[in-house]
Order: structure tokens, then C-alpha cells, then sequence
């Protein structure tokens, strides 16, 4: 594997909290579409969060990434508020996400697409830019440079890298998605269903990866996911998600025995 | 037809491979040098020389509205406003419009005796960047909860607010007599460009007009080449492919977006700047809607987002507006026993060769890279595994 630099910023212990939501509420005109979520992320932890089809979980996602305003309550990231904080914002303080349907930029190659990623950690402006100064040629280089790394630890083939981004199979969207994520540099990494779409084997490998991105990459993960096998292979804890409200919470097999949770899924018996 | 296709693909993917690496410097240098000698194989003063200024100007304002609608994506029908407050600036600040005011800073001895703000022609090209600049972020503020069509609208309401500000400004008074505009009368006899050691730039000798207004477009076009190639070039590409993907990346939209509209009409304004002082007049009557849809055929025609379109496009129609139709085939019509002249239907057209080139050519003339990779790869994409890797590398490579 490639070494990759790790984020800018000094990593936390692991077990403390890097984020917490209090209360969260989102309504959309009469629709509730998310009802008072409190929930906790520790450090270098992986957590997933699930729920039948329309529980909320995009929609809190999108609060998280600052997409969407909560109606109601307050996200601290790292200790810092960042419920009203812009998108771009909440970016460069480290939340990073992918998408659950893949949301490249279709006349971009693989490896621009990337160095979008990479944005929020450069500096050069417009003047920058016309007059290129050494600092931004250098700085363009090593987003480049950055940006080849990380495609080839998502394991994109090399031929692939100045390829357009729509002409890559399924399964390579999703890496570059995830290294363009990578590429902000990110403490917590929010994936909307990662698995959507794959065979049993390519889960498994996924499974395996998000292991390893959370040990090489000292980083947090976030998983929305439909996937059982995965969730409950991969996750430290569960948030179960119905009709907007926290049903249930724990370690996998907690959550997988909890009675809620089971009529949630699968409805009530009898 | 296909088959031909395939032919001619091959053999450009040829000259392609064996065309040295540094091949399209030297071609820049040519292209340069064969710009700055034009002049000499024209006469001091010709109707190409004078249709050649004019096309290179509009290629100025092309080049800009391309920053807006071609790389970041957004549809603005209202740029003639920017060409406008270019010319305006270049009214106010060089010309006794303001007679009650005596300024002069660095200008001609002639300028210096006469009353009114006479600043060199450098400074105003510089104020009217600023002045436009500004205009662009007012523009743009308004369009920033809006997509796609509803931009335009705001955009052309905008174009025409301006163009009613032109025509009414005559009335509007900034006191001891003086008034914003003077209408459809005119701001006239608006200095003439003057460099220490040039003299008075004079309209006997077009020459030294063709030279600034190439030395003008050079800049613009080294300047969107750089922010093509940059941080914020390629955030303007992202942003145009997908809003929300882009600002989870990072990118911050109001910010990303003042700069293309900023940029683009800073350009405009430019351009403006140089036909106030090259008409030695600026009229409201010039800043139609009509113009600010002529600039856009001219990104269109050249391929939308592409820099070496958008300036093709603008000398081409620029050229075919101010020489071919006026200069060369004019009379064309007569000699086939038809009353009319062709400068009478030149809009029916350029309708027409847009179409032309719609239909032929829907990517324009020299597309942009990414959208010449969209193009020549539409047809595998219905399948992406079986596409062949070596078709779009060379494609790439060529581009």
C-alpha cells in the first residue's frame, strides 16, 4: 500500500467523541422526516447507520455534510458547531462523503475528478492562478501527485486514471468516489451506501478496505448501508433509524436481537 | 459514411502520434508572429484591417461570455451590459463628457488642454475592468438560488436594464449639469488611445489600434488558458457538472460563482473599452439584446467552454459581420437581378449557420477536450466494458 499523508490536523485519541448530534430535527413543511436523533460518534470508530427505505438516513447525511439545515438541534464536529456551517465549510474541517447514487463529475476524468477533492486544502486564487508562482506550481503538482496515490490505493488501474469518469465500470465509480472523498484529507468519512449495486464477493472487499482506510488513514467512518452481511461484519456500533426516529442503538448483535428493530424490518408478528 | 469517419479518425490519431510534443508551442509563436506582421500586408487602412480590429475585439468579448457559459455553465443572455459599462467607463473617463471636472492623468497633450476626466487609456481599460467586475458580482448575486434557464431570465433583465439606464441616462442628472449618459446623441469625440513615444492613435492609420486591441486579446487569452489549467478552473467545470457533488468536495459556491461571472465581465468590459475609444463614440443604440445573442452564437459556434473555439468563433463571425458580408459580398444579391442588400438579412444569416453548425457540428468548432471525450465516446458508452482503452487515450492525446 501506498504511504499516504494522514489528515493535517492532530488526531484525537481514539474512544472520544469526534462528532455529536443533539437532538436533530428536520421537517420538510409537514413531513418529519427526521424526529429527534441524538447520536455519537467516537474516534476511529466505524458506525452504521440503517433503516428501511425512507427512515431518514440521507436526510441526515445531507445535515451532517450541511446540504440540509436541521429544523431543530445541534452538530459538533471535532468540538466545534457546525449545524449552520456552509457544505464547502464543513469540508475543509474534515467531514468528507460519497454519494448513493454516484455523483461524479461526468466530463472529468478519473483523476480530476480527485483533485476536486482536493480543493478545500489549496490556496492558489485568481492571481495565483494567471501569474503561477512557483508555491502554485508546486501545489498543482502535488495535488496531481496526491490524487495518482490515492487512485492507486483504491485500486484503480493506471490506464483508467485519464479516463473519463462515466466510462469507468461500476465498481471503479465507486473507488473514485471514495478517493476523491479521501483527497480532502478528511477525519470522518460518510459513506451512503457503498455496497449498492455489488456482488457478494465485491462487498466482501469493500468490507475489508473500509477496515483498512479506518487503520492506514487514522480515520472515522459513517456507513449508511442496506447490506446486513456488511454492517454487521464492519461495525463498532448501530443506530437503527425508522419513520425518522431512533429505534434502537448498540453493537451489532445487540441491534440484530432487539425486538424494534426486527419489527421494524420485517413487521410486527402475529 | 461511417467507414469515411473511421478513416478520418485514423489518420488524425496518425498525425497525431507524429507530430513532436513541442509542436503546439511552435505554432503559438507562428500564429503570434503572423498576427503582429497582418497589418503590413493590409494597408494603414482597409476594410479588412477595420473588420479584423472589430473581430478581434468581439473575440475579446466572446472569450468572456465563455468563461461564463462555457466553463462554469451558466447561461447569461444579458452580457452586452458588460460592453456597455466598458464603453461607458472608457466615455466618462476619457472624453469631455463630464465637463465640469478637469482631470488628466498621463494623456496626450492635445487631451490635456480640453476639460472634462481624461485618463490614459490604460487606466480606463483597467477601470473598466473594475467597474465591470463589480457589475458581474451584482449580476451574479440575484442568479445564485437559480439553475439552468431561470439564470438567463435574471440575466437578460439584467442586459436590459442596463441598455434602458443607457438610452434614459440623458436625464438622469449628477448635478452642475451634468447627466449620466447622453443617450442615443452619444458620449463623443472619446480620446484616442495615447502612449508616451506612440503618439496619437489616429483613424488614418488603423494600424496601431490592430496591435493594441491583438496585444489586449493575448493577455485574455494567456489569462483563461492559466485559470482553465487551475484550482478554479477546474471548480467551475465541477460546479457546472454537479452543484452538490461540488460543494461537498470543498468548493464554495458563491465564491466560485462570483469569479466567473466577475471574470467573464471583466473581459466584456475590455472589450467595451476599446470600442468606446475605436468608434470614438458611445451611443446607447449599441448595446441591444440582439448583441449580447450575436456573442453567444459566437461561444456556441466555436464549442461551448472551449478557449480556442470561443476565439475562433469570435473572428470568424466577427470577420464575416464587418467584412465579408459589408466589404465583399454585399452587392451579391444585385447581381442576380435581387433588390435587396446583404447586409439587410445578415442575421437570417447567421441563424442559418448556427444551424449549419448545430446540425454538423453539434460540438462546435474546436470543442473542449472533456466534451470532445463525451463526443467520440458516445458510442460505446451504452456499454463501458467493452470500450477500447486506445481509442480514448488517443483521442486525449490529440486533443
Amino acid at each position: 500500500m501506498t504511504a499516504l499523508p494522514i489528515p493535517n490536523e492532530a488526531v484525537a485519541p481514539a474512544g472520544s467523541s469526534i462528532l455529536h448530534a443533539e437532538h436533530i430535527t428536520k421537517r420538510f413543511g409537514g413531513l418529519l422526516a427526521v424526529d429527534d436523533v441524538s447520536f455519537d460518534i467516537p474516534e476511529r470508530s466505524i458506525v452504521s447507520l440503517i433503516g428501511p427505505n425512507g427512515a431518514g438516513k440521507t436526510t441526515f447525511f445531507n445535515m451532517l455534510t450541511g446540504l440540509y439545515r436541521p429544523t431543530e438541534g445541534q452538530i459538533l464536529f471535532a468540538g466545534r458547531n457546525i449545524t449552520r456551517a456552509r457544505p464547502d465549510i464543513i469540508t475543509a474541517r474534515g467531514v468528507a462523503r460519497t454519494f448513493q447514487n454516484i455523483r461524479l463529475f461526468g466530463a472529468m476524468t478519473a483523476i480530476e475528478n480527485v483533485m476536486i477533492g482536493h480543493h478545500a486544502r489549496m490556496r492558489a486564487g485568481v492571481f495565483g492562478a494567471v501569474l503561477r508562482p512557483p508555491w502554485v506550481r508546486r501545489e498543482e503538482r502535488d495535488t496531481r501527485e496526491r490524487a495518482r496515490d490515492l487512485l492507486k490505493y483504491v485500486g484503480v488501474k493506471e490506464r483508467d486514471y485519464d479516463r473519463l469518469a462515466t466510462q469507468l465500470a461500476y465498481g471503479d465509480q465507486r473507488r473514485v468516489e471514495i478517493a476523491r472523498a479521501l483527497a480532502s484529507s478528511p477525519r470522518l468519512l460518510l459513506l451512503d451506501e457503498p455496497t449498492a449495486g455489488m456482488n457478494p464477493q465485491e462487498s466482501a472487499v469493500l468490507t475489508d478496505f473500509m477496515r483498512a482506510l479506518r487503520d492506514d488513514l487514522k480515520l472515522t467512518i459513517l456507513l449508511i448501508e442496506h447490506d446486513m452481511k456488511v454492517v454487521m461484519g464492519v461495525s463498532e456500533r448501530i443506530t437503527v433509524l425508522d419513520h425518522g426516529r431512533k429505534i434502537a442503538e448498540g453493537e451489532p448483535a445487540e441491534v440484530r436481537a432487539d425486538p424494534a428493530v426486527i419489527e421494524a424490518y420485517l413487521g410486527k408478528e402475529g | 459514411m461511417s467507414e469515411l469517419r473511421a478513416q478520418l479518425a485514423e489518420w488524425r490519431a496518425a498525425v497525431g502520434m507524429r507530430v513532436p510534443p513541442w509542436w503546439s508551442r511552435a505554432l503559438a509563436v507562428l500564429l503570434i508572429v503572423l498576427g503582429v506582421v497582418f497589418p503590413f500586408l493590409t494597408g494603414s487602412s482597409s476594410g479588412l484591417l477595420n473588420g479584423t480590429i472589430i473581430a478581434l475585439a468581439y473575440a475579446v468579448m466572446s472569450l468572456g461570455l465563455n468563461v461564463v457559459v462555457g466553463m462554469a455553465g451558466l447561461l447569461d443572455l444579458g452580457y452586452v451590459a458588460f460592453y456597455a459599462l466598458g464603453a461607458y467607463s472608457m466615455g466618462w473617463f476619457g472624453s469631455e463628457f463630464f465637463a465640469k471636472l478637469n482631470v488628466h492623468v498621463l494623456v496626450s497633450p492635445v487631451a490635456r488642454q480640453l476639460p472634462g476626466i481624461h485618463l490614459n487609456f490604460v487606466l480606463i481599460l483597467i477601470a473598466s475592468v473594475i467597474v465591470c467586475a463589480v457589475a458581474g458580482v451584482i449580476i451574479g448575486l440575484p442568479t445564485l438560488r437559480l439553475r439552468g434557464d431561470y439564470i438567463a431570465i435574471v440575466t437578460l433583465a439584467f442586459g436590459e436594464i442596463i441598455g434602458v439606464i443607457a438610452v434614459n441616462g440623458q436625464s438622469i442628472s449628477l448635478g452642475a449639469g451634468m447627466t449620466l449618459t447622453a443617450g442615443n446623441l452619444g458620449i463623443s469625440a472619446v480620446d484616442a488611445p495615447y502612449f508616451p513615444g506612440s503618439g496619437i492613435f489616429s483613424l488614418l492609420d488603423e494600424r496601431p489600434w490592430y496591435w493594441l486591441i491583438f496585444g489586449i486579446l493575448l493577455i485574455v487569452v494567456f489569462v483563461n488558458l492559466r485559470i482553465r489549467d487551475s484550482r478554479l478552473g477546474r471548480a467551475w467545470v465541477a460546479l457546472r457538472e454537479d452543484e452538490v457533488a461540488a460543494v461537498s468536495m470543498g468548493i464554495p459556491l458563491v465564491k466560485t460563482k462570483m469569479l466567473a461571472y466577475a471574470i467573464g465581465a471583466a473581459f466584456g468590459g475590455m472589450s467595451g473599452a476599446f470600442f468606446g475609444a475605436y468608434y470614438t463614440n458611445v451611443n446607447a443604440g449599441q448595446f441591444q439584446f440582439g448583441f449580447s445573442i450575436f456573442i453567444l452564437a459566437m461561444v456556441i459556434i466555436g464549442g461551448l467552454g472551449s478557449i480556442w473555439g470561443a476565439l475562433l468563433g469570435g473572428l470568424l463571425l466577427g470577420l464575416i459581420n464587418n467584412y465579408l458580408i459589408p466589404d465583399v459580398l454585399n452587392d451579391l444579391p444585385s447581381r442576380f437581378g435581387l433588390h435587396f442588400q446583404l447586409t439587410s438579412v445578415e442575421f437570417g444569416i447567421f441563424g442559418f449557420l448556427l444551424v449549419i453548425v448545430m446540425v454538423l457540428r453539434p460540438q462546435g468548432l474546436v470543442p473542449e477536450r472533456r466534451r470532445k471525450l463525451e463526443f467520440t465516446t458516445d458510442m460505446v458508452a451504452g456499454d463501458t466494458q467493452l470500450a477500447d482503452p486506445s481509442t480514448t487515450t488517443t483521442s486525449g492525446g490529440a486533443a
